[in-house]
């Protein structure tokens, strides 16, 4: 009975090496770069990691061709190194000692990815398909260009400020005009009689108005 | 006798509100884009600090001389550029009108420059800014293939803002992206510029002080940055080898002369509006010393942050090479650090030559990413922003950086057109009874509606030819002809009297010695230099052409002879106006001798000008 099993288990082990190897028919390599990713918050990759591996596999598998045969056992890891990266393989239980076609994991994997990589806390580039692209994402765009926004902004402020300059320009203008106007007025009126050039109201508050001409010869007349 | 009061005149001449907005207006204009993106680039490529021994020089016998001969000059005659070299003599009016030429010639295309400024400021809103990411693909698939092989940066400049042609000939469209930014920025000087100086005298506390608050800003967050100390070294380490070159004596003299804006009218402009009984050679002095010490000031944040990227570029290099190699191997990660690459790339050459030599990996040296060295629209528009990208709180950084620039670029800009408005105002083109803000604003809109030229899609390649035609060879010829004008024709002995009356003291022999000897000569001599350098190879031009073979490389492309002949009537426009004038004016005088009424004007003398 013993001997039974361990043969089985043998023969398994064997037809697992076979199946899963670098480079073989339908097996993919991963590349995982925990430290790169969370840094301090990097976890071991060990055995329950490997374990949480698999069943992502197998439920990617499931989810993807809808029927429920793929087991945590199909999934298989081999050469595991210390960079952490290994390849698997997914053998289907049905057909025995053969893997599901590469196309179809590819398939599966990549339409949940994103599943994938938040169990491990990483993304695209820290969870390497070594032969599975990923579908890049666009860059988000918003509805206006924010560019057009910002320059409504400056564009607004600048014509305020011409607009403001202007009109103030003006006004001044109109103000001086009023004032020289009403200046040209007060001296209309101002302007009454003059004689020889001397307006008549500057000889009536003074005394008379010397005369120059006949003030510079004082000697020639006797003071008074 | 009179006892009517005077009416004050109405149009008397405006003047500045004080002392301090005049020199902040000489300053903000000398000091400009230039200091900013070219002078670190001159120190780097000729050895450093040793650099700033032919600088100093060329500041010494050529720029303080020049700048205090067209303060001195702006001040007494108290007229803008024609009026005044009119006075001085009509012969010499062609002068004048060169300077006007130019000054038109260098604001149209500079207000482009602050176009695209603007366009990137608008874009540093964005999160994630507009450069950092290249677009995808029409089928999703993978990135646009023009910004893939070249940078995202590169991408965003050639393609998203210039969306350049492969070559001058092949004009395009015009841009309307460009157009509203350039309408945006003609907007703005109107705007700043619209009452001459009593509008620009305001506007000038700000944009002259901004920049120095934002270098001191990007100054503090630069020495912060990792390999900012290796761009530093690099940049000052003195390298007294290349004084031999005579190239390096060359390019520090034409730096100091544009740099300090000279022979463009604007000075005069500016000095024109001062009391006459004012200080103008403590002025150039102090405008002169100013201008270098910020051109100092900038290259250390703008060194800092290319050493920064030197160093982050060489890091990339170094960790794409460091997982390539633990790829390859299998090493667990974080087994192989920077510190310890070289180390182990030995050992695992020997005892895996043929694998290593597989993985193709590029060898990364940190100087070799420091002698990558850009000036002008490259440095601020590819080097620089590849930089902020890396920087923490890249959107700020961008705008501050954005906003720096335009105000250096502004102020410039109200010195220009000073040059322009200041003559034309005096030469009473619109009546006098128009406001002013009119003729600023016909300047404004005829200069608006001709750049939009440079709004197609080769107008990079024709500002190129601006900057290198128009707003160089001419400057060096009027400036020649000003200290010949002063120093030869209006006579030193007449001027040095004016200066005294200006500054209340005597004249220093080393304004005598400078302005009747060095400077002619030194200008005569970095004039014959620049031309035979200029002539000495075919006028080429790189142009970014994404079907070229050694794309992301420029192809470097000859000018096409209609293209050639455009650039000789750029240089010589301006030039050929003092010969033309001066031959107009003896037809003139011919003409006026033979009539018996004529008398000959008056000597002119600035003190007379006033009483």
């Amino acid at each position: 009975m013993l001997r039974a099993l361990l043969l089985t288990l043998s023969v398994v082990a064997i037809a697992h090496a076979e199946l899963c190897k670098p480079d073989a028919q339908n097996a993919f390599k991963v590349r995982i770069s925990i430290k790169t990713a969370l840094g301090d918050n990097a976890y071991a990759w060990d055995a329950n990691e490997e374990y949480l591996f698999k069943a992502m596999v197998a439920f990617a598998m499931r989810r993807y061709s809808s029927k429920s045969t793929t087991q945590i056992s199909n999934v298989l890891l081999c050469n595991v190194t210390d960079r952490v990266s290994f390849w698997f393989v997914v053998t289907d239980s049905s057909k025995n000692v053969t893997t599901v076609p590469g196309s179809e994991v590819e398939a599966a994997i990549r339409m949940y990815r994103n599943r994938i990589n938040s169990a491990f806390l990483l993304n695209d580039k820290t969870l390497q398909f070594l032969k599975i692209t990923s579908t890049l994402s666009p860059p988000v765009e918003p509805s206006t260009p924010v560019w057009l926004i910002v320059f409504g902004v400056v564009l607004c402020l600048i014509v305020a400020g011409i607009v403001f300059l202007i009109v103030s320009g003006i006004q001044k203008h109109k103000k001086k005009n009023k004032e020289s106007t009403e200046r040209d007025n007060l001296e209309e009126k101002v302007e009454v009689t003059l004689e020889n050039g001397i307006p008549c109201e500057a000889l009536d508050l003074k005394a008379g108005h010397i005369n120059g001409v006949f003030a510079a010869d004082d000697e020639r007349f006797t003071s008074l | 006798l009179s006892a009517t009061p005077e009416i004050p005149k109405e149009d008397a001449r405006p003047k500045w509100d004080n002392k301090f907005q005049y020199i902040l207006s000489c300053i903000g204009f000398a000091v400009g884009l230039g200091n900013v993106w070219r002078f670190p680039y001159l120190c780097q490529i000729h050895g450093g600090g040793a650099f700033l021994i032919p600088y100093f020089i060329a500041l010494l016998f050529e720029g303080i001389p020049l700048l205090h001969l067209e303060l001195a000059l702006g001040q007494c005659l108290r007229k803008g550029s024609i009026g005044a070299w009119n006075t001085i003599s009509p012969y010499l009016g062609g002068v004048g009108v060169g300077s006007w030429v130019v000054s038109v010639l260098v604001s149209l295309y500079y207000n482009t420059v602050l176009t695209w400024v603007m366009w990137y400021f608008i874009n540093s809103f964005q999160e994630p800014l507009p450069w950092s990411v290249c677009p995808l693909n029409e089928n999703r698939t993978g990135f646009n293939e023009e910004c893939y092989e070249s940078t995202a940066v590169n991408y965003f400049w050639y393609r998203k803002t210039l969306n350049v042609t492969p070559d001058i000939a092949e004009s395009g469209t015009m841009q309307w992206w460009l157009i509203l930014c350039l309408a945006t920025c003609w907007g703005i000087v109107y705007l700043c510029t619209i009452r001459g100086i009593e509008t620009t005298g305001k506007a000038i506390y700000v944009t002259a002080i901004f920049p120095y608050l934002v270098l001191t800003i990007f100054l503090i967050q630069g020495l912060t940055l990792p390999g900012a100390t290796d761009g530093l070294i690099y940049l000052f380490t003195p390298n007294l080898n290349t004084l031999k070159n005579p190239r390096v004596w060359l390019d520090a003299a034409t730096q100091i002369f544009f740099s300090l804006s000279l022979a463009f009218g604007g000075l005069i402009a500016f000095a024109s509006y001062n009391p006459t009984k004012n200080d103008c050679e403590k002025d150039a002095v102090m405008v002169a010393i100013v201008n270098s010490m910020t051109s100092l000031y900038a290259s250390i944040p703008v060194f800092s942050v290319l050493g920064f990227k030197a160093t982050t570029a060489y890091w990339d290099c170094l960790d794409r090479n460091i997982i390539s190699i633990i790829n390859e191997f299998d090493l667990p990660e974080e087994s192989i650090m920077r510190q310890n690459y070289t180390s182990w790339i030995s050992f695992l050459n020997s005892s895996y030559p043929e694998k290593i030599a597989g993985l193709k990996l590029k060898s990364c040296n940190l100087q070799e990413f420091l002698d990558q060295s850009v000036s002008g629209t490259g440095l601020a528009f590819i080097v620089f922003t590849q930089a902020i990208i890396l920087m923490p709180g890249s959107q700020a950084w961008a705008i501050l950086f954005f906003i720096m620039l335009f105000s250096l670029g502004l102020s410039s800009m109200f010195g220009n057109i000073e040059g322009v408005f200041t003559p034309l105002l005096e030469l009473q083109i619109i009546p006098k009874s128009a406001p002013k803000e009119l003729l600023s604003g016909i300047i404004c809109l005829i200069s608006f509606l001709i750049a939009l030229c440079f709004t197609l899609r080769s107008g990079s390649y024709w500002i190129d030819i601006f900057d290198r035609y128009a707003g160089s060879v001419p400057l060096l010829v009027i400036a020649f002809f000003e200290v010949i004008g002063v120093a030869y024709i209006y006579k030193i002995k007449r001027f040095s009297k004016d200066v005294e009356w200006m500054t209340g003291r005597k004249l220093n022999l080393y304004w005598h010695i400078t302005w009747r000897f060095i400077s002619p000569l030194l200008l005569l001599i970095v004039f014959m230099a620049f031309v035979t350098l200029q002539m000495q190879k075919p006028p080429s031009y790189t142009a970014w052409n994404p079907k070229y073979e050694g794309f992301p490389m420029k192809e470097e492309k000859a000018y096409p002879p209609w293209v050639q002949a455009i650039c000789v009537l750029l240089a010589a426009l301006p030039c050929v106006c003092v010969p033309l004038v001066a031959l107009f004016h003896l037809v003139k005088q011919k003409r006026r001798s033979k009539d018996p009424s004529f008398v000959p004007p008056e000597v002119f003398s600035c003190q007379g000008a006033n009483s």
